[in-house]
């Protein structure tokens, strides 16, 4: 199965955990009280986003600490990349064609 | 005038803004856009090129054009006009299509608002392309915006240099 970070944003209870993670390291107990589902989905969705290499555990005393990676998460930044190139070369091409539009003898 | 695009994604809003300044009045930018005879000669990133089937730039009114890659190969999409406001904007629902028109609905759609103003030395086109969600942007973005042009953004160049602060608070609100 597909684990980078565009399956580990597939899901919109996954983007929550990212979310709630962003802002601070969090125990699996905790992060479940967030959400409707049961724990062990919770604990499901921990292991795709850990298998997608977007979150770190750490041990801290008892209790393990899920915590963001963030160099993973800038994969989705690459990932718009693409999209931004698209628009870019348009525009220039755009800037060529409004050049030759505004001869006068056009 | 300093031509630099501004690009920037909004998760939760499912947008994508896109702002460019451009050295000319904002009668010519407001043509380059609505009239396909000069769509045709900037709308593909070379070396493809854009072909219009027709278009009838009016509320209700669509652009039918194709990608055309260097082969041959054709990518189709149909963009239906929804609201005009001559040289100040206009909205348009962008599907994917066949030669034909269809509309291809097992591919992304987005909702297209572009925005013109003048600005000092030029004009300036905003626009917000909203998708129903971000997984159709994936899709979009996985095979390269348009058929076979993934092997053009392949050969782009190497990426600009991430912010991780600005991730953690884009993160934040995924």
């Amino acid at each position: 199965m597909r684990r980078d970070v565009f399956q580990a944003i597939a899901d919109p209870t996954r983007r929550a955990i990212i979310a709630l993670i962003a802002l601070q390291a969090m125990t699996p107990n905790a992060l479940a009280e967030h959400f409707d589902t049961t724990r062990q989905a919770v604990s499901k969705h921990l292991r795709v986003l850990t298998e997608c290499n977007l979150l770190k555990q750490e041990q801290q005393g008892r209790e393990i600490y899920y915590r963001l990676d963030v160099t993973k998460i800038k994969e989705v930044d690459q990932w718009i990349e693409p999209f931004r190139k698209l628009w870019e070369s348009r525009f220039n091409q755009l800037d060529d064609v409004l050049i030759t539009l505004n001869q006068p003898d056009n | 005038m300093n031509l630099t695009m501004d690009f920037s994604v909004d998760r939760p809003g499912k947008l994508i803004t896109i702002k460019r300044p451009f050295n000319a009045e904002l009668p010519l930018v407001w043509a380059a856009f609505t009239k396909s005879e000069i769509l045709d000669q900037w709308w593909a990133p070379k070396p493809w090129r854009a072909k219009t089937k027709s278009m009838d730039f009016r509320p209700g009114g669509h652009w039918h054009y194709a990608m055309v890659g260097p082969a041959g190969e054709e990518s189709w999409s149909l963009g239906r006009y929804q609201t005009i406001q001559p040289q100040k904007g206009f909205t348009q629902l962008v599907n994917f299509s066949d030669a034909d028109g269809n509309l291809d609905n097992n591919m992304p759609k987005s909702n297209w608002e572009v925005d013109f103003s003048p600005l000092d030395n030029g004009s300036l086109v905003v626009l917000q392309i909203t998708f129903d969600d971000l997984a159709q942007l994936d899709a979009l973005i996985q095979m390269g915006f348009s058929g076979g042009m993934a092997m053009i953004m392949n050969q782009l160049d190497v990426l600009i240099a991430s912010n991780p602060e600005r991730w953690i608070t884009t993160a934040s609100a995924l």
